[in-house]
């Protein structure tokens, strides 16, 4: 009897340590296979890809090839591929958004059971948030996060304290530092400063930044109520008051903007505010990482942050129309101020597509695990250059990876302040994850505001615009299905 | 036995000749033969991807459980571009006409009229003719109403006018330059060797690059010119968020590439004109003008007819430097037709892409078979 239990001991030893072994980079485990990954250009994102891929290929023999292309056009290259059968693409790490329509169409690998048995990945040091959006759908792990985002506002502190001013809590306040420093000289290479500098380009990353300041004024009472639409029936929230307000914001912005701030990418507005040259920016957590870079940073220990500014009046869904804030209408407000963190994007993520080899999904599997792997991605994240923000729970909690970066106390506990704040918010707004986000934000909603902002239309029409092509982008899909999918995307009941 | 040798022989010639009918038969049709399979190979490569996106502009595309889906949705594409949601993109957004346009809507009808009935009145008439005269009238005119009542304060130009504003803009400051840069190389000027393949290095370049170079150079706040437009006073300038600023900076990119084919075709058209009439007209006493409009001008006529014609059809699909210079913007003031078609591709809305791209088909069509037959072949028909 003995003899048996101690046999059964030891297999249950044996099989434990098979599947660590099996997931512990064995030396030459992948020899002559060779993976496609495709990301957009970057240089953020690719770059970590890019730098990580030789680490790897010398740890187990697989050859990791990253392919770049524009990121407007990443979501259809993939689909392209993957739909046409072509399949040259074995993984790609994409905005999480995107994996609803992935999935339909049956294009990515489940991933939940690697997952299961990778410790190295350390999955439940991901922070929930990031677990449940960036990775699962529908109950399983199609993606492995390797970011997460959160769009903030940055502020220059020396700025701020010539002007004798406090961060801004709600956009007006926003609005009246940047008029106030726009135009205006702060030491630097004597140049003016703009008073905001905000990425506004078409056909770029620049359409969440219009959800990022309605939000505020749009959701009030938590998560689940919805930021895009009314859960109790579908009905776009882009044609009322508190959208109006948001554009409004978001067209003075502009007056206090560099010039052509219209046709700048985030990379442009970003290489702005580090080199000095604005005092307010809208942006994801790369701001914080670059200010400390001491190659192109000329505002090191001069940054500052805070969780999206927010408004003190909101929207009331049956009439349109703000009303003023308190217990009932804004629940969650901090000092009278609703404010409602966006989760922009979610943070790039990878994924293996379900008609590779099983040896190329091994070693594509391997590498995004250890592109996620703490010991990877707790340096990747502290690194500017990379675009990866935190999204795992030591990445908030070991301070010492930000000290080794050469991140101040002071800026580390304001930069991971603002994001923890925003990702502890009950009244955060999720992305936008139903079928077809990417007509909805990426077609309809980013051309009908990059109108408004060159004068094409004014408020009210392009409120209208926004509503007419969601709601022909509904009738083409399907109300009820959509309406299902955006109320469990909330959690929504 | 004679005659039964007699019967095989007839027999045999008739098998004979019966086989010389195949053969010949076959023979006649050798040529075809040999042809076919290149000519299933074009037809394969072009026709085959014609009617595909025809097929396509009628249905809407839909990612599916494992797969894709097409529905029949009838005319609703090509609806949508003139009438319904992309309106706006396409066609435009309409304003009241004011003064300005109802004038030019009518000196346009007045003068297309005038040369209907001068068309009509002339002895070279003919159906064919007449109906080609009408659809390019008719087509002129449906520009000028839509140019008339886009354009100006409370319209918006769409795709297809910004398109038309590349193309005409466009290909006429590259023929003029062009022209005006061919005609100075034939001078006997210092440097004309040099001359000659410095304007040509433009065309060299990829026009992603040249889009590339120039938004790096009509970067007035950062880009390497920046200094000079600062210098300049232009350095708070924002032509990315002026439609018409935007528009002309990408027909500069345009004409920077694009000046160096219209140069290389006219300087070799302008070499080819006999020196001895010119030399006669000089010693006759005319003018460098009457030289030119008399004697040069008649001489390269048709080869510069053929190379706005190849150049015509090239604009119509000008999309790298939009697409690179300001991703169509401000919002979509840039967006030429096949940028408008590849944003819409580029989203998988491929029966609105397919649209879009009919569209331009129909227009450059129109266009450049209007212009081969009222320019370039009345131009070839004067010289012969």
């Amino acid at each position: 009897m003995k003899c048996i239990k101690r046999a059964s001991v030891a297999v249950a030893f044996a099989v434990a340590g098979f599947m660590a072994a099996g997931h512990a980079l064995a030396a030459g485990e992948f020899q002559g296979v060779t993976v496609n990954v495709m990301t957009f250009v970057g240089p953020q994102i690719a770059e970590p890809l890019q730098r990580r891929a030789p680490e790897f290929e010398k740890l187990t023999g697989a050859k990791i090839n990253i392919l770049t292309v524009p990121f407007s056009d990443l979501y259809q290259k993939l689909l392209t591929d993957w739909a046409s059968g072509t399949n040259s693409v074995n993984a790609a790490v994409f905005a999480p958004q995107w994996m609803v329509d992935y999935t339909k169409g049956g294009f990515l690998e489940d991933l939940s059971a690697r997952v299961a048995r990778d410790p190295a990945l350390q999955e439940d040091d991901v922070m929930p948030f990031f677990r449940d959006f960036s990775q699962r759908f529908n109950g399983k792990t199609y993606l492995i996060a390797l970011d997460g985002d959160f769009q903030m506002v940055y502020y220059r502190t020396d700025i701020l304290k010539q002007l004798g001013k406090q961060p801004p809590k709600t956009w007006d306040e926003y609005l009246d530092i940047a008029k106030a420093a726009n135009g205006k000289v702060f030491g630097g290479d004597g140049k003016p400063v703009a008073g905001s500098c905000i990425s506004k380009k078409r056909n770029a990353q620049a359409y969440w930044a219009i959800i990022s300041i309605a939000g505020g004024y749009i959701q009030s009472k938590g998560t689940a109520q919805g930021a895009f639409f009314d859960p109790r029936d579908f009905k776009p929230l882009v044609n009322n008051d508190a959208f109006k307000a948001a554009l409004n914001v978001y067209k003075q912005s502009t007056q206090y903007g560099p010039p052509n701030e219209i046709n700048l990418d985030v990379g442009d507005t970003r290489s702005a505010f580090i080199s000095g040259h604005c005092a307010l920016t809208l942006d994801w957590g790369d701001i914080g990482v670059l200010a400390i870079d001491p190659k192109q940073s000329k505002v090191i220990d001069k940054v500052g942050a805070v969780m999206l500014p927010g408004s003190t009046k909101v929207l009331n869904r049956d009439t349109g129309k703000l009303v003023a804030c308190d217990k009932n209408t804004c629940p969650y407000a901090v000092d009278g101020v609703n404010h409602a963190p966006f989760a922009a994007f979610g943070g790039w993520s990878g994924g293996i597509n379900a008609k590779a080899s099983p040896k190329v999904k091994d070693a594509a599997y391997a590498f995004l695990s250890y592109m996620s792997q703490p010991a990877q991605a707790n340096v990747d994240v502290t690194i500017g250059a990379t675009g990866f923000n935190p999204y795992r729970r030591s990445q908030f909690t070991d301070m010492s990876i930000w000290k080794k970066s050469g991140m101040s106390d002071a800026a580390a506990a304001s930069y991971l302040g603002a994001i923890k704040a925003s990702l502890q918010s009950p009244n955060m707004v999720i992305d936008l994850r139903i079928p077809q986000n990417q007509r909805y934000e990426q077609v309809v909603l980013d051309t009908a505001v990059a109108r408004f902002l060159a004068g094409e239309l004014d408020a009210d029409a392009t409120m209208k615009a926004i509503q007419t092509g969601w709601d022909e982008i509904t009738d083409d899909a399907g109300k009820d299905a959509q309406l299902k999918a955006y109320k469990a995307s909330i959690g929504a009941h | 036995m004679q005659s039964s040798s007699r019967v095989s022989s007839s027999a045999a010639s008739r098998r004979g000749s019966r086989r010389s009918v195949a053969a010949n038969w076959l023979d006649r049709q050798a040529p075809y033969v040999f042809v076919l399979p290149a000519v299933l190979l074009i037809l394969g490569f072009s026709i085959f991807p014609l009617v595909t996106s025809a097929y396509l502009s009628l249905m809407r595309f839909a990612l599916g459980e494992g797969g894709y889906e097409l529905k029949f949705v009838g005319m609703r594409n090509y609806v949508r571009l003139f009438s319904g949601s992309q309106q706006f993109h396409f066609v435009g957004v309409f304003r009241p006409p004011g003064v300005i346009s109802i004038a030019v809507m009518a000196a346009a009808a007045l003068a297309i009229g005038w040369w209907l009935v001068r068309y009509l009145r002339g002895g070279q008439r003919s159906v064919i003719g007449g109906i080609g005269r009408l659809i390019a009238a008719a087509s002129l005119l449906a520009v000028v109403w839509l140019a008339a009542n886009t354009t100006g304060d409370g319209g918006a130009l769409g795709s297809l006018m910004v398109t038309l504003f590349y193309v005409v803009f466009g290909v006429a400051l590259q023929f003029l330059l062009g022209l005006g840069l061919a005609y100075l190389c034939t001078l006997p000027l210092k440097g004309g060797r040099f001359f000659r393949i410095l304007f040509f290095l433009p065309l060299m370049v990829t026009p992603v690059g040249i889009a590339y170079m120039f938004r790096m150079m009509a970067d007035t706040a950062v880009g390497p010119l920046a200094p000079l437009w600062a210098w300049l006073g232009l350095g708070q300038i924002a032509w990315a968020a002026d439609p018409w600023l935007a528009r002309i900076v990408v027909v500069i990119g345009d004409t920077w590439q694009w000046v160096p084919f219209m140069f290389l075709v006219l300087l070799a058209a302008l070499e080819g004109t006999s020196r001895d009439q010119i030399e006669a007209a000089q010693l006759d006493g005319a003018s460098s003008w009457r030289i030119f409009r008399d004697v040069i001008w008649p001489s390269i006529a048709p080869v510069a007819a053929s190379a706005v014609l190849i150049r015509l059809i090239e604009a119509f699909k000008v999309v790298d430097l939009p697409n690179v210079l300001t991703n169509g913007g401000p919002g979509i003031a840039t967006e030429s037709m096949t940028l408008h078609a590849f944003i819409e591709w580029r989203t998988l809305n491929l029966g609105s892409a397919s649209a879009v791209a009919y569209m331009l088909f129909f227009v450059s069509t129109i266009a450049c078979v209007s212009f081969f037959q009222l320019v370039v072949r009345r131009a070839r028909g004067r010289q012969s």
